[in-house]
């Protein structure tokens, strides 16, 4: 029997501390990035912001720089070019534009093809946002988040106690909150795209959360005279084997999904990498501390007795 | 008990037969298969979206104001005309999407309400001021979606795009999706064109015509017009003429003075084509008018010969000749310095007809054909890499149990593919995506259940019991976390565009056939073993 974490006897409750302040700090800067994004200080991609995305595909190497003088000297102000992991593929971000939907992208594409006449592309793609369905894309992404915590609540709220429900959902928002945090700080594009890998963040980190809750209810039930904080983290340590290896396969497949997967969902990939290790974290750490908080201004007293 | 296990095992046979079936349409096998297979086999498979193999996605907004106004345009006069066959005078005017009558008499009133009840009065002092009834006004929207879908589809049916999607998105607006079309942007510009043709007579007499400018630069028209805004007869409009010229290339806007309006309009067309001019070798659009039109279009021209005849499209002037001599035989020019392109294009939204109000485009998703074979490529090398670690680590980290893992995981693969292609599913990148997490997230159930055996096993269990309690017990705790991912693809499914769509699909498809392999089908193979003879240990 291969066992990476066998009869582990770690106190996961008393560091509680240590992890609140860390989660705390992840969630401020998680706040932060909600905030900013609202106030439009935040590097939203053009399918929230509006305005347009064209790639392209060159034959040779080019030098970004050459890029960046060219399209100006075209014209073109506020865009911004980024080198694509793929070889040779350059994205060009306009914002905002005055101009009619569709026109920009000629001006940049025949501004490149004049300027490099000797190095072909191809146009990989082509995306024009009006501020109109931006907008409502904004809306409705809210609109998602919204439901989907709500859904999850209802879930949990039905299938476990109250209190349970509450850590879940804490643990939950923390997770996207974190991933969300770290996108903003790392000036990484918030777009529809990262807004999907943060719904199913919020849906999968629940998956070990449920996994420790399943077993703290059903050690609470048979060693009623224990401490709950023992009883917690005694049940805890009992699936940890378990919580770190259904992480570590989805881990798995998003690494493969980030190393392999192309450009069009790099950072999909690389939040769900983030999600999966955070929620991992978070189940252990925020969850069950949650509870016991919640537990601790409520009578619990009552429900020893009972 | 051997008869319940022979029953699921058939199960998952049959399951794994059908997803064969209906997924062999998107294997290269279909095309070598028998006529008859073709003929009554499924045959649609899983369709690949707009980001997989290029296309466009189009989101355009019908202006269903605009489709108002020009109806309110054409009450007003007809409204005259009604006025002054009555013999009653009155001067009429319209301000956007009112129109005012004065002075306010009895008279009036009842020529206006009896002829066009649609009008409801909304100020009735010293004047009369008419608008559309609201639910006229929103019919009218209404309408115009409508019929911009028809001649859009119509429009595109004639520029040749196959299997080509066009739906109504809410109350006005209207998303084309063209997958792998080779020009997008003349595509859009056909679909876009409100190709409103317009005949109208030069308004050379006006005292005001000799002070404007004969021809400006390009740019400066808004000021131009600002500058006569006041100036202007009532009854008249500047429109622009551009002008190219023929040696040194340079363009310039010639100002037509027009009467408001139209003599005629393209609704009377029969045929539009391209023709070759003989001196500059230049194509033009030669079109005929139906037999109403030609009878119309003939007496106009015996009406106005010596004036000049503007032939307008969608607020440009074409060309505005002297009407030399009647014209019978109901047929006109469009020339404007067209290439083969522009004239073939024009021809077919002339001959799909306008569309009933401008449409203004909102959203615009182009995807080359290259990028969507990168991204297949890139999404089935994800994919195997993916499920080759995923399956080593089960065989280490559980040894033979894993390889039963490992079989639920492949199980899972198949079934998921199958479920796609029997639905008809449109995979999209997001959606490789869910698959491949759903291959990393397919082996937790069974990673619930080893853990769970594990425990049962310390605690002194058989090999047999621990098997069953490990699923019993496993069960809720796997169901409550597949759950919750489902919860979150349905609001995806809700909310997400295309791709994002696909993502959730293939999701929640993975999350739910999860729960079938690994309750069914590794307790299957379990159950397999242990019915032979008692199994002393159990390699987990």
């Amino acid at each position: 029997m291969l066992e990476l974490i066998r009869n582990t006897k770690i106190d996961f409750l008393g560091k509680r501390k240590v992890a609140f302040i860390l989660s705390g700090i992840l969630s401020i800067i998680g706040i932060i990035a909600i905030i900013q994004i609202a106030n439009g200080r935040a590097n939203l991609g053009i399918d929230f912001a509006g305005g347009t995305a064209i790639q392209l595909k060159f034959e040779k190497k080019i030098d970004i720089h050459e890029v960046r003088k060219a399209i100006e000297e075209g014209g073109v102000k506020d865009f911004d070019l980024q080198d694509l992991l793929t070889v040779n593929k350059m994205l060009i971000r306009v914002k905002k534009t005055e101009q009619q939907l569709g026109q920009l992208s000629d001006m940049v594409t025949g501004t490149i093809s004049q300027r490099f006449p000797d190095n072909k592309y191809v146009t990989d793609s082509v995306t024009v946002i009006g501020p109109k369905v931006g907008g409502r894309l904004r809306v409705d992404a809210a609109q998602a988040i919204v439901m989907a915590t709500l859904g999850i609540l209802i879930y949990i709220a039905i299938r476990f106690r109250f209190d349970f429900a509450v850590g879940a959902t804490v643990a939950t928002f923390h997770d996207v909150l974190a991933v969300l945090g770290i996108f903003f700080l790392l000036g990484k594009e918030i777009n529809l795209i990262l807004v999907t890998a943060l719904l199913t963040i919020a849906g999968y980190s629940l998956t070990d959360t449920v996994v420790v809750f399943d077993r703290i209810r059903e050690n609470l039930r048979a060693r009623i005279k224990e401490p709950v904080e023992r009883v917690m983290n005694v049940s805890i340590n009992e699936v940890l084997s378990r919580t770190i290896v259904t992480s570590f396969t989805v881990l798995l497949s998003s690494l493969a999904l980030f190393f392999f997967g192309g450009e069009v969902i790099h950072d999909f990939s690389l939040a769900m990498i983030m999600g999966v290790i955070v929620g991992t974290y978070s189940s252990i750490f925020v969850a069950s501390p949650i509870v016991l908080l919640w537990r601790a201004k409520r009578p619990f007293a009552r429900k020893q007795k009972a | 008990m051997k008869k319940n296990i022979l029953w699921r095992f058939a199960l998952i046979s049959f399951t794994v037969l059908f997803a064969i079936l209906f997924f062999l349409p998107n294997t290269p096998l279909f095309s070598r298969m028998p006529s008859w297979w073709k003929e009554n086999m499924p045959d649609k498979g899983i369709t690949l979206g707009l980001d997989l193999q290029g296309g466009v996605h189009l989101v355009f907004e019908v202006e269903g104001e605009r489709a108002v106004e020009i109806t309110t345009e054409r009450i007003e006069q007809s409204l005259k005309e009604n006025i002054a066959n009555k013999k009653l005078s009155a001067e009429v005017t319209r301000e956007g999407l009112a129109i005012a009558v004065s002075p306010n008499s009895m008279d009036l009133r009842k020529v206006i309400e009896e002829s066009f009840p649609i009008l409801t009065p909304v100020e009735t002092g010293t004047k009369l001021v008419y608008r559309l009834s609201d639910k006229e006004a929103n019919r009218i929207k209404e309408n115009a979606a409508d019929q911009a879908i028809e001649t859009i589809r119509n429009r595109i049916d004639q520029f040749g795009v196959a299997e080509p999607t066009i739906h109504r998105q809410g109350t006005n607006e209207i998303v084309v999706q063209l997958p792998g079309v080779k020009d997008p942007k003349r595509a859009i510009e056909i679909i876009g064109k409100t190709a409103q043709l317009e005949f109208k007579l030069v308004d050379d007499a006006s005292p005001i015509a000799a002070e404007i400018p004969a021809t400006i630069k390009p740019g400066e028209e808004e000021a131009l017009l600002k500058r006569f805004a006041e100036k202007l007869p009532p009854d008249d409009e500047l429109l622009f003429e551009r002008i190219v010229n023929r040696e040194t290339g340079e363009v310039t806007k010639r100002t037509i003075l027009l009467k408001k309006h139209a003599l005629m309009t393209g609704d009377l067309l029969s045929e539009a084509k391209v023709n070759i001019d003989q001196r500059f070798s230049e194509p033009y659009v030669s079109i005929t008018f139906n037999a109403a039109g030609a009878k119309l279009f003939e007496e106009i021209t015996a009406a106005h010969v010596k004036k000049r005849l503007a032939i307008i499209l969608d607020g440009s002037v074409y060309s505005a000749p002297v009407i030399q001599e009647r014209i019978s035989g109901g047929s006109a020019q469009i020339t404007g310095r067209f290439t083969m392109d522009e004239a073939k294009d024009l021809t077919i939204v002339l001959r799909a007809g306008a569309l009933p109000a401008p449409v203004k485009m909102l959203q615009n998703v182009t995807v080359g054909p290259s990028l969507g074979s990168d991204s297949i490529e890139a999404g089935k090398l994800a994919g195997i890499i993916g499920t080759i670690l995923v399956v080593l680590f089960m065989i280490i980290y559980y040894k033979l149990s894993g390889v039963i893992a490992d079989f639920a995981l492949l199980l899972n693969i198949i079934l998921l593919l199958g479920a796609m292609a029997s639905l008809n599913a449109t995979l999209t990148m997001p959606g490789i995506a869910g698959i491949i997490l759903a291959i990393g997230m397919a082996v937790d159930s069974n990673v619930l259940m080893f853990e769970r055996m594990r425990d049962e096993l310390k605690s002194g269990k058989t090999p047999r019991a621990a098997v069953d309690s490990g699923y019993h017990k496993a069960f809720w705790t796997i169901f409550d976390s597949h759950v919750t991912t489902l919860i979150t693809a349905a609001v995806l499914f809700q909310f997400g565009t295309g791709p994002i769509k696909g993502f959730a699909v293939t999701l929640s498809l993975g999350v739910a056939i999860n729960l079938f392999t690994a309750l069914i089908g590794t307790k299957t193979v379990f159950d397999l073993i242990n019915s032979k003879r008692e199994v002393k240990r159990l390699s987990i």
